[in-house]
């Protein structure tokens, strides 16, 4: 069990945008934004902005009341979101409205098991796809429990994303990346999103290994906030996700009942262009 | 062992995949993945050493103090009328409940481990209290995380807990309570991988916690089977424990499950009743899901989105149940019922004025219940209750929901 088991499926938007990006010679910006932070029309006004300001593919938060594997900042964010009445049913309507103007910048939904199993597992995969989703990333299901979405989702066309962390040892990674699609999630740090950041020399070291097990391009997530970190990432993987710094931007940007301001947008989507600017300048290397 | 499970035991949960039919598992982050199957790996290896069993032996009945009693409630049953009483007297253990036994048992496993510091989640503080002293005895370094409106009510335990030299971080994520505690704990956790070990409280959480927890624990129902075939040279009609997560009753009721005589009923903080939105009770109002590491019954919102609980008691404050509760309450070995807060206070009272033992809020939730079903069957009968903790850390929440000014 190698890369055969590991596979970008062809047709999918996911695969179609890593060779597109492969073709060009450049790695991949994926920001994040929590569905209905702070409110339904701030966070849809924000995601259609995405690509337009350099998103190559979109990971939205789908909120949950207890983000484990979550700093303060997303739980905050995922707090917010519900409080302004994001459901699961909501999260699809914001992509399917989102797929009305864009037809290619992959979207990929980042939650939790709970919600999912709440809303049904069947209906869930075929009305995430049918909204236009291509794939998904549940963090608190690890391979072991996989069963559960898997088929489902293969049925459904939606790509699952897995974790690999620094804590998988090589003999895990087979078990990981077994059934996983569209590209491999490299949590860079051991540790929740938004607290540490690691060094360029950690992932030189840490990559090559993920590398050597499967085929699928790489994203790295967890502590990457600044452009240049963003292009160290993709110095040495395939993409660069960015999302406590984005919501770190939008919080700041509230007024002090927790609502948008004016600029608000713009200046989550500045900082999108920004951290754009240090992928598409970081010059992949073989 | 004259217990060890027959093959058509229920006692052979959970499979290998840390299942007890649909429940349990191991939900965690890829991150936490690989700790949580070292922390199995260690266990089933300390399971098969004799010498861990007989070092545990010894901290239980040299430092815990046990066996605990088991005491006959002569008064409480003349007072209630009926069937016999006996009460295991868990809440003589040191620290005063019985969360110290599966601390001790977590803790010789992390010393086996190697690992150097401890962590721990706490509601009502008794596990955090328990968890500190442990450390203590051992020398480690502890670090409690604690909702922070726990943190406030419950303030005689904080205090134990930093003299006992622990530090006790405050959670304001959420609601404040035993439910963030676990959240912030399991964040520790992933970010301090390599020296540190999770003694969780309850029987929740990852596979092996369930399993493991429900194993140390087990000494409750094994001493208490003893003891009742010594006092009445029978085993008890029925067995009877609160639920939080479930530790005390999980303890008590596990040695017999295979004992289709023995009734077990299970007793759920009703808070303000079932029917209000203030309750903890999981298997009762609650449907199955996914939280803290396993599947099980959740207090949850259409949307799945975990509810806060309401107990007058910070020890049941939980918003789900240990997995092996959901599988016995699916398969009906086990009654699962509910108290509410009145009814425990009211209990709480009753058994500080005739038997002399001031009860900590969590048990005096089975002790209302006891009291409910007593009367209506007949004195040749024999409720067992397990008393699982005492009740000093509540007499200012018992003393503001009395309307007295201390």
């Amino acid at each position: 069990m190698t890369a055969g088991t590991a596979t970008a499926r062809t047709g999918s938007r996911i695969a179609a945008r890593f060779a597109k990006l492969r073709a060009e010679g450049r790695g991949a910006l994926i920001p994040f934004l929590e569905a209905w932070d702070p409110d339904s029309a701030t966070s849809m006004e924000i995601l259609r902005g995405m690509p337009g300001a350099g998103a190559d593919l979109i990971e939205i938060g789908c909120p949950f009341t207890d983000p484990m594997a979550d700093g303060p900042t997303i739980q905050l964010a995922a707090l917010r979101g519900l409080k302004a009445g994001a459901t699961m049913a909501r999260t699809l309507a914001m992509v399917r409205e989102f797929r009305r103007e864009d037809d290619d910048t992959p979207v990929i939904l980042m939650g939790y098991l709970n919600p999912i199993l709440s809303y049904g597992v069947p209906r869930f995969t075929s009305d995430a796809a049918a909204a236009g989703v291509d794939g998904l990333i549940v963090v608190d299901l690890p391979s072991e429990e996989a069963g559960l979405l898997l088929p489902d989702a293969t049925a459904h066309g939606l790509d699952v994303i897995r974790l690999i962390a620094p804590t998988t040892d090589p003999q895990r990674l087979p078990l990981v990346l077994n059934g996983s699609s569209g590209f491999v999630y490299y949590v860079s740090i051991a540790g929740i999103t938004g607290t540490r950041t690691a060094s360029e020399e950690d992932l030189r070291v840490a990559i090559p290994l993920v590398r050597a097990a499967t085929d699928l391009p790489i994203a790295i997530g967890f502590g990457v906030r600044t452009p240049a970190q963003a292009a160290a990432a993709v110095r040495v993987a395939d993409a660069a996700v960015v999302a406590s710094a984005l919501i770190e931007t939008l919080a700041n940007s509230l007024d002090d009942q927790g609502r948008a301001r004016p600029d608000t947008v713009r200046l989550v989507l500045d900082q999108v262009r920004d951290l754009a600017e240090g992928v598409r300048n970081a010059r992949v290397t073989a | 062992m004259d217990n060890a499970p027959l093959p058509n035991s229920l006692r052979s949960g959970p499979d290998d995949r840390g299942r007890f039919g649909e429940f349990g598992g191991r939900f965690v982050a890829e991150t936490l993945m690989p700790l949580v199957l070292e922390v199995e790996k260690a266990y089933r290896a300390a399971q098969a050493d004799a010498s861990f069993q007989t070092e545990l032996d010894y901290y239980l009945k040299h430092y815990v103090g046990r066996p605990s009693p088991l005491w006959f409630a002569e008064r409480l049953t003349k007072t209630l009328g009926g069937a016999k009483i006996y009460f295991k007297r868990d809440e003589l253990n040191h620290t005063g409940a019985h969360k110290i036994n599966s601390c001790m048992g977590q803790i010789l496993l992390a010393r086996r481990m190697g690992k150097t510091r401890i962590i721990a989640e706490t509601g009502a503080g008794q596990h955090g209290v328990a968890t500190a002293t442990v450390c203590a005895l051992f020398g480690l370094p502890c670090t409690v995380y604690m909702g922070a409106t726990d943190v406030a009510r419950q303030s005689p335990n904080v205090f134990r807990m930093k003299l006992l030299g622990a530090e006790v971080i405050p959670v304001t994520s959420g609601a404040g309570t035993l439910k963030d505690a676990m959240n912030d704990a399991m964040r520790d956790w992933v970010a301090n991988v390599a020296d540190t070990f999770y003694i969780i409280g309850t029987v929740a959480g990852p596979h092996p916690y369930p399993m493991m927890v429900r194993d140390f624990q087990s000494v409750i129902g094994e001493e208490a089977k003893v003891q009742m075939r010594e006092a009445e040279g029978r085993l008890p009609d029925i067995a009877i424990a609160c639920i939080g997560g479930g530790s005390n009753a999980m303890g008590l009721f596990h040695p017999f499950l295979d004992d289709t005589s023995v009734r077990l009923i299970g007793v759920e903080a009703a808070g303000h009743g079932l029917d209000t939105k203030q309750h903890a009770a999981s298997l009762s109002r609650g449907r199955p899901g996914v939280l803290h590491g396993n599947r099980t019954y959740l207090l949850q919102n259409e949307d799945g989105q975990i509810q806060e609980a309401h107990s007058i008691s910070a020890g049941l404050d939980y918003p789900g149940i240990g997995p092996e509760h959901s599988w016995l309450h699916e398969i009906e070995r086990v009654e699962y019922v509910a108290a509410t807060d009145t009814e425990a206070l009211a209990a709480f009272q009753l058994c500080t004025r005739t038997e002399g033992i001031i009860p900590a809020l969590e048990p005096a939730h089975a002790l209302a219940h006891v009291a409910k079903i007593a009367p209506g069957l007949d004195a040749g009968q024999i409720i067992l209750m397990n008393l699982c903790g005492r009740g000093d850390k509540d007499i200012f929440t018992v003393a503001e929901a009395l309307g007295v000014t201390l």
